[in-house]
């Protein structure tokens, strides 16, 4: 076990890359900007082994949080700087920190103004996302959570397409919205509880009429971060209009963060509620699925495409969650990493022939796989990925869901099954439009095939989907322990609570 | 009835900064206007001394003069901000005034009485001491609004304020002398021991006390009745302006605070109800309007209407989490506030003074480091965390929700989605928009420093946030206890 506080370091790593950039770098001559972009990604890449490093540290059997660190911060009012990882929670902080190297690799050359700053906001935003995932307070986690929303917003406005203000006004808003909600949940749990320590109100029982409205409310934050339909309209125009490097961090980790709070907030803390409301989580999640995937079909661009297409997968994730099965939870929580790497994979190939052609028409495309044979396999590879293959990331987390909630409700089962089909139809069609077909137009027959610096980002993509797919158990073993404990403490306190109405409409 | 010469320490601070302000008056007087930059030095020395002689006064709720005077430590924190940001306004208005011609020795002296009278507010006891206190401060801020005077805006603004403000002071005036007649005191000890006995509320009290907080709602900037605000702040010249938006707010809120808690303090079922709908029109007010503007002085208006709003949110529910919600807010906002009045002043092109939110397209480009300072301080107002502005909407919001004020809560946090809005859109044309002017270095010390503690307490506040929490939860449980 680790004695020196790892999860801070990991945190707050990327901040010191920050100020080495601030520091060191000033002026604009090509040298500068080469430090810039080697500072950059030493700093990501020494992230991505210290988050390795928690990873090798965890013990997979212990169901708690490890690694904890706990300091006093405003100790008068019961909120503190309270770090862990469980098993819920350290694969996403791994995630987070495999996924930042290869944003930093994609952004090399295809960023060209105000680099510095582009680099310190993705800095900033690898520190807040995995502080996210460490946080064990809520102030705490409520400032990382929030926080995002700064480099995002400057990332997507700066560096981002035709419409990014619109695209940034709508995805800081709408996020935003969604919070402030969750923090007046947060300050009622706050007043209940008197503190802020996540695993003291875990075991905090609320009133049944307090938890619906505590659970709606964070519903209302998660929901859009999910997204869920249908409030997911901002996910299309951010992921269109982002930068790919922007994108891919918006899809892999930033989508997750309301998965995670499912997870961590609404399902432990508010069982009653969640059991209550789990029909609806049901009903949306399979219009996103169906929904979502038809619309998809009819995508002229190839981002917006994706982008509906995450809003799909996610759409299995919310379901898995409120199977409330370990196959279901676990099954999500493997989704969400696939599809973290996969969609974020996907939005790699569209910047890659997006540097070349600037459009992402799909349209504007046809023909590639006979200038661009590398390519045409990498993407071949992350829409099979994406479909769901067998030996893919892909197959396991959608299968492990189907099985979860086929266990709770067939219904579900069957449609959500559907989506599968759908995903398959607009993956594969997308594909065909975009390198099948005839090689006519001559802008699109002057691309080059990928560089060694491209296939440098994809390569580690695609050993990390195969070993998802081939040998799940490596990351499934890691989530078991805590998800059984989840479900534990959900059933625990949701039989204490049945126990306590019965007894009170016996005594009455 | 032997008079007997009263305590004076408690009033250290106010006897102090009244001395040091004749002194500068009279050196100002025999040295000429050549002596400004000396007298303005001298004058934020003063206050400086005057927040730390308030700081030394320790705790414990002393009455002198009769009863008129309170000091606690409630009045310890009030006037060391009021102190703290009057200081800043002096150094933020330096090179401003300099610039401008209109540097003139009489702007730090009264600058100093406005504070005098600030802080005799704030240690109002009685409802005579609180009218005098409040027309010090207002008289000399009537004329420093009008500064500029041959400017046709600026004297426009200080006849504005002195017209509306002699209205609201008329307003709590007759308040007070209902009060009177109906309490037949004017003492808040005597009042508050009266009610606490559970004297009956006679209607006519009631609408004295309306009448009090009409008045203050009016200092305080408070919708409906915030309209002078805008204009004020837009014809004012930019350094008073940021005055304007600072200390006397606080020590106007700090009068509104002990007025409806210590002397009023059983009659909440009363104003409870003046109180939130104040306090829900300033929020919706001041983020719904302050969209359509302009002029950056006019948004930063809009936007202090709006603060006030949320500080009510926490003064409404009338406990002392509530209290300490106000100070923590009031606090922070303070800091920001200077702040982004600090990087309007040094917005200027080729010595014009630029005021139109346009003229910071592009600023990320022609000047980064102005416009991330600015972006610090509108990401902080629009409460955005890890910003300062964040901790301020929490334990407000912390306090409607213990008490039960969901509908303030989600009205509060709705409007502030809204005005996330206009905030955003500054920082959209700073940074997403092309640059139109060209914007001068800023190269005034005062002002690079002013800035730079600013810009770092608000961006790194949260590291530290315990000495101000914990200073705030004292000051509001001082005012409960005594």
């Amino acid at each position: 076990m680790a004695s020196w506080p790892i999860l801070s370091f990991a945190t707050f790593l990327p901040l010191v890359g920050v100020a080495l950039i601030l520091l060191f770098c000033r002026g604009n001559t090509p040298d500068v900007l080469r430090n810039v972009r080697f500072i950059a990604l030493w700093t990501t890449l020494v992230t991505f082994v210290l988050t390795l490093l928690i990873w090798v540290n965890f013990d997979p059997r212990n169901p708690g949080y490890q690694m904890v660190e706990k300091a006093g911060w405003i100790p008068e009012f019961g909120i503190n700087y309270h770090m862990g990882v469980d098993g819920i929670s350290v694969l996403f902080v791994v995630l987070s920190g495999f996924l930042m190297p290869l944003c930093i690799l994609a952004s090399w050359e295809s960023v060209q103004v105000r680099l510095k700053e582009y680099m310190i906001a993705f800095l900033a935003l690898e520190t807040l996302m995995i502080g996210m995932f460490c946080a064990l307070d809520f102030v705490l986690f409520y400032m990382f959570f929030e926080g995002v929303l700064i480099p995002m917003f400057l990332i997507i406005g700066i560096w981002g397409g035709p419409r990014r203000v619109y695209a940034a006004f709508k995805f800081f808003l709408y996020t935003l919205l969604g919070s402030v909600l969750m923090l007046l949940a947060i300050l009622a749990m706050y007043y209940v509880a008197g503190t802020t320590d996540i695993p003291t109100i875990t075991a905090t029982q609320f009133p049944r009429n307090m938890q619906l409205w505590l659970w709606l409310a964070f519903f209302a934050s998660f929901a859009v971060k999910v997204p869920m339909w249908p409030v997911h309209t901002w996910l299309p125009d951010a992921h269109v209009e982002a930068p790919t490097a922007g994108s891919v961090i918006l899809a892999g980790v930033l989508l997750k963060m309301g998965g995670y709070g499912f997870l961590r907030f609404n399902i432990p803390i508010l069982p009653e509620a969640t059991e209550y409301f789990a029909p609806l989580i049901y009903t949306l999640s399979v219009v996103a699925v169906i929904y979502t995937s038809l619309v998809a079909l009819a995508q002229e661009d190839m981002k917006k495409l994706i982008a509906y297409s995450s809003v799909a997968h996610m759409g299995f994730v919310t379901i898995g969650m409120f199977a409330l099965n370990q196959q279901g939870i676990e099954g999500s929580v493997f989704q969400m990493l696939s599809h973290g790497v996969v969609s974020g994979a996907l939005f790699l190939c569209v910047g890659v022939v997006y540097d070349r052609l600037h459009t992402r028409e799909i349209a504007r495309y046809g023909g590639l796989v006979k200038n661009m044979p590398k390519y045409a396999v990498v993407f071949l590879f992350m829409t099979m990925a994406s479909v769901g293959l067998p030996g893919t990331a892909g197959f396991v987390g959608e299968f492990l869901v189907l099985m979860g909630v086929f266990r709770d409700n067939t219904w579900v089962a069957a449609l959500a099954a559907t989506g599968m089909v759908l995903g398959a139809a607009y993956a594969l069609w997308l594909y065909r439009r975009v390198v099948y077909g005839k090689l006519t137009k001559p802008d699109v027959k002057a691309m080059f095939d990928m560089t060694p610096r491209e296939i440098a980002v994809f390569v580690p993509l695609i050993v990390v989907v195969l070993w998802m797919g081939v040998y799940p158990s490596s990351f499934l073993n890691v989530t078991s322990a805590s998800v059984e404990q989840l479900i534990q403490t959900y059933q625990t306190k949701l039989a204490a609570s049945h126990a306590a109405s019965d007894v009170s409409v016996a005594a009455r | 009835m032997t008079a007997v010469f009263p305590d004076i320490w408690p009033a250290l601070p106010e006897i102090f900064l009244a001395l040091s302000g004749v002194a500068l008056l009279m050196l100002g007087v025999f040295r000429g206007d050549g002596f400004t930059r000396p007298v303005s030095y001298l004058s934020i020395v003063c206050m400086l001394l005057a927040a730390v002689l308030a700081m030394g006064y320790g705790s414990g709720r002393v009455v002198t003069f009769n009863g008129m005077f309170v000091m606690d430590a409630f009045g310890v924190f009030m006037k060391v901000l009021v102190l703290v940001s009057a200081a800043f306004a002096v150094i933020l208005g330096l090179g401003f005034n300099e610039r401008e011609q209109i540097a003139r020795f009489e702007y730090p002296v009264l600058m100093i009485f406005a504070t005098l009278g600030m802080l005799m507010m704030i240690s109002a006891n009685d409802f005579i001491s609180l009218y005098v206190g409040l027309e010090t401060q207002s008289l000399a801020l009537y004329v420093i609004a009008a500064f500029r005077r041959d400017s046709a805006k600026s004297s426009e603004a200080g006849l504005k304020y002195f017209v509306l403000g002699s209205l609201s002071s008329g307003m709590l005036l007759y308040g007070a002398s209902l009060v009177y007649g109906f309490a037949g005191t004017t003492s808040f000890d005597k009042v508050a021991a009266l009610f606490a006995g559970g004297a009956h509320v006679s209607p006519g009290l009631v609408i004295g006390l309306v009448f009090v907080m009409a008045g203050l709602a009016f200092k305080v900037s408070a919708a409906p009745f915030h309209m002078w605000t805008p204009d004020v702040y837009e014809g004012a010249p930019t350094p008073v302006t940021a005055f304007f938006a600072a200390a006397p707010k606080v020590a106007a809120i700090a009068l509104l605070t002990r007025v409806v808690i210590e002397p009023f303090g059983h009659l909440a079922a009363q104003w409870h109800q003046v109180l939130v709908a104040t306090a829900i029109l300033s929020m919706v007010i001041g983020s719904f309007v302050a969209i359509m503007q302009t002029n950056i002085k006019r948004l930063m208006a809009y936007s202090s209407i709006g603060h006030v709003g949320y500080a009510l949110v926490g003064l409404t529910t009338g406990t002392q989490d509530g209290v300490r919600g106000v100070l923590i807010y009031m606090a922070l906002y303070i800091a920001m506030n200077i702040g982004a009045f600090a990087v309007i002043l040094s917005m200027k092109a080729k010595g014009r003074m630029l005021e139109e939110i346009k003229d910071f397209s592009g600023l990320s480009k022609t000047n980064p480091m102005l416009a991330a300072t600015m972006a610090i301080f509108m990401f902080s107002m629009a409460g955005i965390p890890p910003m300062a502005g964040f901790f301020g909407k929490l334990y407000v919001f912390l306090a409607a929700v213990a008490a039960q004020e969901y509908t303030l809560a989600v009205v509060g946090v709705l409007t502030s989605v809204v005005g996330a809005f206009y905030y955003l859109r500054i920082i959209k044309i700073m940074y997403f928009d092309e640059p139109a002017v060209v914007v001068d270095k800023v190269d005034d010390d005062g002002m690079t420093g002013v800035l730079v503690i600013t810009s770092l307490f608000t961006l790194l506040f949260f590291v530290a946030p315990a000495p101000i929490l914990n200073g705030a939860a004292a000051a509001a449980a001082a005012l409960f206890a005594g």
